[in-house]
């Protein structure tokens, strides 16, 4: 469904993504994790066209779109949700939804009604009438899938859309995607909870200082000795295995 | 209720009640001032369609204005074309020039103070040309000669020129009224609200733009248009000065920026304080330019929305209690 091919990006003489080639299978949810400044989130704004890569190629459905810009990839099925989330503060949770169903409905009732229908999905129908400014974070974070999948994507980019929310969002959060992907869209996602990452991912990737390091399940990810690197640091493989002999 | 409810209600109630004026009075001052109210009107809402809706807050709507107006006369007097198809070439104008200004600034990806400033350099150009150039009637200004025919878009009676500006009130209010109810409208104001969402749900920001930036000319076009046949003669200041600008930008703000009666009820207040100011404070000059800054002033401080927005805030109280 998406690959990506040596997609690189320099900001000026930092290498904030280097070389990253990963495809993801239509139908799976695909986990991308990485420490904090990884690259994730460039990355993710060079596959929805946010930036332009430096050099690389992004292929989606077949179709070479590295330099499509951003609302046409939208047209084309490649929803992103922001990490830090971007509400449209002075309209409505139903008005803010309806601006991505427009994509697909240009009529206003129809457009309004499948505002609804998300809404409902995610778990927002009970602040539908509310202006999107009066969301607590968690109401954010939905807000943000919500118009994501409003506009009926093929491919749903999440970064990090569970960061922020207590544990018990998080789990009420967990359905609401599992509950995406049957209905046939394939999610790339980037996050920090490994719970989540665990329990839903088919897939995962692993970045660290823009290089891709790793991929796998996630019980193989999560006992990689260099992702366990990238995250505590050079040797703490060998420290941790140490301990564990130790013990 | 609403704001677009409110926003009907109160434009049909104005509409109406301004609409049976010449039948109660025939005094040219009320008139006068009441053409001047609706040429002013049109002008705001043009620049509210793009600033109050998009988000695009343009310094230089005497660009359009102007164009409008000069667009109309030129035609009639230089081409010798009807002045009724006259006037809707300098509309078609004013679009086309507002389409190539918006082309200009927002392919260089001008937001924010920068497009402000962009469009009142334009608007600025535009006086300076048109002063300097003989066949714009440079800085002697033009004078459409008067021949008071219906076929010339001259009328005997004020009231027939009122009604027909009134008319072309009510019908850009009908059609922002329209535009809030379309994808149109709600593309608008999610560029206004954040453009990189509105990016990432597809909407093409830079077409939206445009169209926005064209339609929005075209009616500020008008309001020149109209102005050029109400009285007959335009120079550079009239069309291109800044006065417009802030005239169109100002009624709005205080009417309420962004909704679709902000603009008539904003020019109507300021056209009345302009009057007040002219028998409070005499011959000072520039004072009701003062006064408009005040008033600005205090509306963005204690009136979010303008009038439309605190009307709608009693309504919620009283219907919330
Ligand atoms: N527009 C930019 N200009 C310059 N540097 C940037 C820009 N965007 C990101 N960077 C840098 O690129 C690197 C990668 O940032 P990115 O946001 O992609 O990381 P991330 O993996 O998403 O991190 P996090 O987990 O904290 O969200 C960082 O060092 C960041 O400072
Ligand atoms: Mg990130």
């Amino acid at each position: 469904m998406l690959e990506t091919h040596a997609l690189t990006k320099h900001f000026g003489g930092l290498r904030a993504v280097d070389g990253a080639t990963l495809s993801v299978e239509a139908g799976t949810i695909t986990g991308l994790i990485g420490p904090n400044g990884a690259g994730k989130t460039t990355l993710f704004a060079m596959i929805s066209g946010f930036e332009e890569p430096t050099s690389g190629t992004v292929t989606f459905a077949g179709e070479d779109v590295t330099r499509e810009s951003a609302h046409k990839r939208a047209r084309r099925g490649i929803a992103r949700t922001f990490q830090i989330v971007r509400p449209f503060a002075g309209l409505t949770v139903r008005q803010n939804i309806a601006v991505g169903a427009y994509l697909r409905h240009p009529s206003r009732t129809d457009a309004l009604r499948k505002a609804e229908e998300v809404a409902q999905q995610v778990g927002l129908a009970p602040q539908i009438d509310r202006p999107a400014s009066e969301l607590t974070v968690a109401g954010r974070k939905r807000l943000e899938l919500a118009r994501a999948l409003a506009i009926e994507p093929k491919l749903l980019l999440l970064d990090e859309v569970l960061a922020g929310l207590n544990p018990s969002e998080i789990r009420d959060m967990l359905p609401v995607l599992r509950s995406v992907r049957d209905g046939g869209i394939t999610i790339l996602m980037v996050e920090h909870v490994m719970q989540a990452i665990m329990s839903l991912c088919d897939v995962v990737h692993v970045l660290a200082q823009g290089v891709m390091i790793a991929q796998g399940t996630p019980d193989e990810i999560a006992r990689d000795p260099r992702v366990i690197e990238a995250y505590l640091g050079a040797g703490a493989a060998k420290r941790l295995e140490a301990a564990r002999a130790h013990a | 209720m609403r704001q677009e409810r409110l926003s009907l209600v109160l434009s049909v109630g104005l509409l109406a009640g301004l609409a049976v004026v010449p039948l109660v009075t025939a005094a040219n001052t009320v008139l006068n001032f009441l053409v001047f109210a609706m040429i002013l009107a049109l002008a705001a809402h043009g620049w509210n369609l793009l600033a109050g809706y998009a988000g695009q807050f343009s310094f230089g709507h005497a660009a359009f204005f102007g164009v409008g107006a000069y667009g109309g006369a030129l035609l009639q007097m230089r081409a010798g074309i009807n002045p009724w198809v006259a006037f809707l070439g300098g509309i078609m104008l004013a679009g086309i020039v507002g389409a190539v200004i918006g082309a200009l600034s927002f392919r260089a990806d001008l937001r924010g103070s920068y497009f402000s400033l962009v469009t009142l350099a334009f608007a600025e150009v535009l006086r300076i040309l048109v002063n300097a150039t003989p066949a714009t009637g440079g800085a002697a200004g033009l004078l459409i000669p008067l021949d008071v025919r219906f076929a010339n878009f001259q009328f005997a009676s004020r009231a027939a020129f009122y009604w027909i500006a009134l008319a072309l009130v009510a019908l850009v209010t009908l059609l922002m009224l329209v535009i809030e109810n379309t994808r149109f409208g709600a593309y608008l104001t999610a560029i206004r609200e954040n453009e990189d969402a509105a990016r990432a749900l597809g909407v093409d920001v830079f077409a939206e733009k445009i169209k926005a930036m064209t339609l929005s000319a075209a009616i500020t076009g008008a309001a020149g248009g109209l102005y050029a046949q109400y009285f007959l003669y335009l120079d550079a200041n009239i069309g291109f000065g800044p006065w417009i600008s802030i005239e169109a930008l100002v009624a709005p703000i205080i009417g309420g920026l962004g909704t679709a009666a902000g603009p008539l009820v904003g020019a109507l207040a300021l056209q009345m304080l302009g009057e007040m100011s002219k028998t409070v404070a005499g011959r000072i000059p520039g004072i009701d330019l003062v006064l408009f800054g005040l008033l600005l002033v205090l509306v963005i401080a204690f009136m979010r929305r303008g009038v439309v927005g605190q009307l709608q805030r009693l309504a919620m109280a009283r219907g919330g209690a």
